[in-house]
């Protein structure tokens, strides 16, 4: 029973964190309709960025005050970042097919890699440790241990989970995204500046993503260049499995497909954790392709 | 009267690839390597415009089909082989080509099976499901200890030569080339101009695109074969995503649905890389005196210039480099 409850702990704790990413995939395809491919590598530069911020730029470890400065530092830098490759990579091809945008994506994603992976450019192949960014203490509920870490995790990832959610449904901004989503030219023809709410979208999403980044870090300490791609492959079926373009659909997808992995690590099964998503991502595109929450579609001719 | 022509310079080929064989045997092992390479980067680029290019889909898992082709034909060559006690040149000659085509058929096996769910889907879903299933193969490649697991497979006998690969070569470029002029082509080609509309005209496009793929998938397992049989060593890493991209950037440089275009692009990415490695073991004399400037650099750098490569042109020229009007296209 405690090590069920353990492994629920901890697969809550990772669902929460693809939960983050995964708002990011489906906010941007709810207003471009396109994968932004370059989302999981945002994510691996928040979690650089929190390292920088404490081995060069001196924020104190294990500290509260420090722990939340870089992740706000993280968050913003991941923000402007997203809003950038926004206007410089996507921005010229708002006309274009949906498969010259993939490409570009796939080509955003490839560079963020292999420039942080050149020790010239950018970081260098080699894992680096990821300090403590807060205290760290470990606690005890009867038999259950839960470290501080874990409540941080938790406590960051469910206020972002609420904060984006007001932002959405309660600021005039957050209208405009779900009315550009609902109908963009609809959208253009009341007064909506399309390529702004476009900007904050991605603004937004690379936000969530770079804190999602820090907290992935500081539950599993060692960082690479190529950290993103699974994460963020399996926030992907996340936010597929929840319904694309649908905001709790993501969350909920993450929430699932967190725990299910951690389950399976229990298991006999803990090599194939990888592939597990995948399965299910196949899995739900044969029943139910619109996701558990999305509404099937009708192509109009 | 296309056709005709059409197979004299298949078989044109074909004999050119065989006189290159025969007399390959005094040509410089690293030399021959590198033009083996492209032997093989011709057929994956090949058999992904088929699916990429002529049929409109989108998939990122070519190095999955090639992966499963590929342990297939080591598999049959390392294990079964030396049991039937035949001779060296019976088993190059007659069993390496029965077991690349088995590593094909399994490899389309693969296809199908991946191909008929996900088909259904559009665009950027297929993309994933593609990526996702070749990363499926890459984890059950490395958790199975009959191949060798994370450790890889060693020992595979080199049977690969200039004939079998460019061999493989002119029929991949060939069968797809025949294939466009047939009704299935017209069928793959009537899905990637507008799905909506070819279903209206009664075509059956699941269908279509399950084909394309399969045969797709058919090549790329027996590119793997060729590659196995080429480096005598198969790791589950080296087809990760990266060589699906590499495959991909093929056929769009190449421009999507271009004959041409996509061999050549293959050819050109395939020297690319040797050349750059071959450029960064030099260096250039420092013009304001001091020790020469190494251009170790340039090695690094090249996935890097294919990430920009991609991004540029999609910006620029998303037709791809080599486009010219070899097949007209109505609108888009």
């Amino acid at each position: 029973m405690t090590e069920f409850l353990q492994q629920l702990l901890n697969g809550v704790l990772l669902g929460a964190i693809y939960a983050l990413i995964a708002l990011g995939y489906t906010m941007v395809y709810g207003v471009l309709r396109f994968i932004n491919f370059a989302h999981s590598d945002v994510f691996m530069l928040g979690a650089f960025v929190a390292w920088y911020s404490v081995e060069k730029l001196g924020l104190p470890t294990q500290s509260i005050g420090g722990g939340l400065a870089a992740l706000l530092l993280s968050m913003s830098v991941c923000a402007v970042l997203g809003v950038v490759i926004e206007k410089l990579a996507y921005k010229p091809l708002r006309q274009r097919s949906t498969l010259t945008v993939l490409i570009t994506a796939i080509g955003v994603s490839l560079l963020i890699q292999n420039v942080a992976q050149n020790s010239r450019l950018g970081f260098g192949p080699n894992p680096k440790a990821f300090p403590a960014l807060f205290p760290s203490q470990q606690l005890h509920f009867g038999a259950l241990t839960v470290s501080t870490h874990q409540l941080v995790v938790l406590g960051v990832a469910l206020s972002l989970l609420g904060v984006l959610y007001w932002i959405v449904h309660h600021t005039r901004i957050g209208t405009a995204m779900r009315a550009l989503s609902f109908n963009a030219t609809a959208a253009s023809l009341v007064g909506i500046n399309n390529d702004r709410i476009i900007s904050f979208t991605f603004g937004l999403g690379s936000a969530l993503a770079g804190a999602g980044g820090v907290l992935y870090a500081m539950n599993y300490p060692s960082i690479d260049p190529l950290m993103g791609t699974l994460p963020g492959l399996k926030a992907f079926v996340a936010a597929v499995l929840g319904g694309i373009g649908n905001l709790p659909g993501a969350a909920l997808g993450g929430l699932l497909i967190g725990l299910v992995e951690t389950f399976v690590s229990g298991t006999r099964l803990s090599t194939f954790r990888d592939a597990i998503a995948f399965g299910i991502l196949i899995a739900i595109l044969l029943f139910r392709p619109a996701g558990l929450l999305g509404k099937l579609k009708v192509e109009k001719v | 009267m296309v056709f005709p022509v059409a197979q004299r310079w298949l078989l044109a080929a074909l004999i050119l690839a065989g006189v290159a064989s025969a007399v390959s045997g005094s040509m410089d092992p690293y030399f021959l390597d590198v033009v083996m390479g492209v032997g093989v980067s011709v057929v994956l680029a090949s058999s992904l415009n088929l699916i990429n290019g002529f049929t409109g889909q989108f998939s990122l898992g070519h190095a999955g089909f090639m992966a499963v082709g590929a342990y297939t034909s080591a598999m049959l060559t390392t294990v079964v082989a030396p049991r039937l006690g035949w001779n060296p040149l019976l088993l190059q000659w007659v069993f390496f080509p029965l077991s690349l085509i088995a590593a094909g058929l399994l490899a389309a096996v693969a296809g199908l099976a991946v191909g008929a769910p996900s088909l259904r889907l559009k665009g950027d879903y297929l993309a994933i499901v593609t990526l996702g299933f070749g990363e499926i193969i890459r984890v059950v490649l490395q958790n199975m200890d009959v191949v060798g697991g994370a450790r890889g497979l060693t020992g595979v006998p080199a049977y690969s030569n200039l004939f079998w690969t460019f061999g493989t070569a002119a029929l991949t470029v060939y069968t797809v080339w025949a294939l466009l002029n047939s009704t299935h082509g017209r069928g793959f080609l009537a899905v990637a101009d507008d799905e909506v509309a070819a279903e209206a005209m009664g075509l059956d496009t699941t269908r279509y695109k399950i084909t394309a793929f399969g045969i797709g998938s058919f090549f790329a397992g027996v590119a793997g074969g060729l590659y196995a049989h080429l480096k005598g060593y198969l790791n589950p890493g080296g087809f990760s995503f990266d060589k699906s991209i590499e495959i991909v950037v093929m056929v769009i440089l190449g421009g999507m649905g271009r004959h041409a275009g996509v061999v050549f692009a293959a050819i050109l990415l395939t020297l690319l890389p040797e050349g750059l490695r071959e450029l960064g073991s030099r260096s250039v004399p420092n013009p304001f005196g001091g020790a020469d400037w190494s251009l170790d650099w340039i090695k690094e750098m090249r996935m890097i210039l294919y990430s920009l490569m991609l991004i540029v042109l999609m910006l620029m020229r998303p037709q791809g480099l080599f486009h010219r009007s070899e097949r007209r296209r109505r609108g888009a």
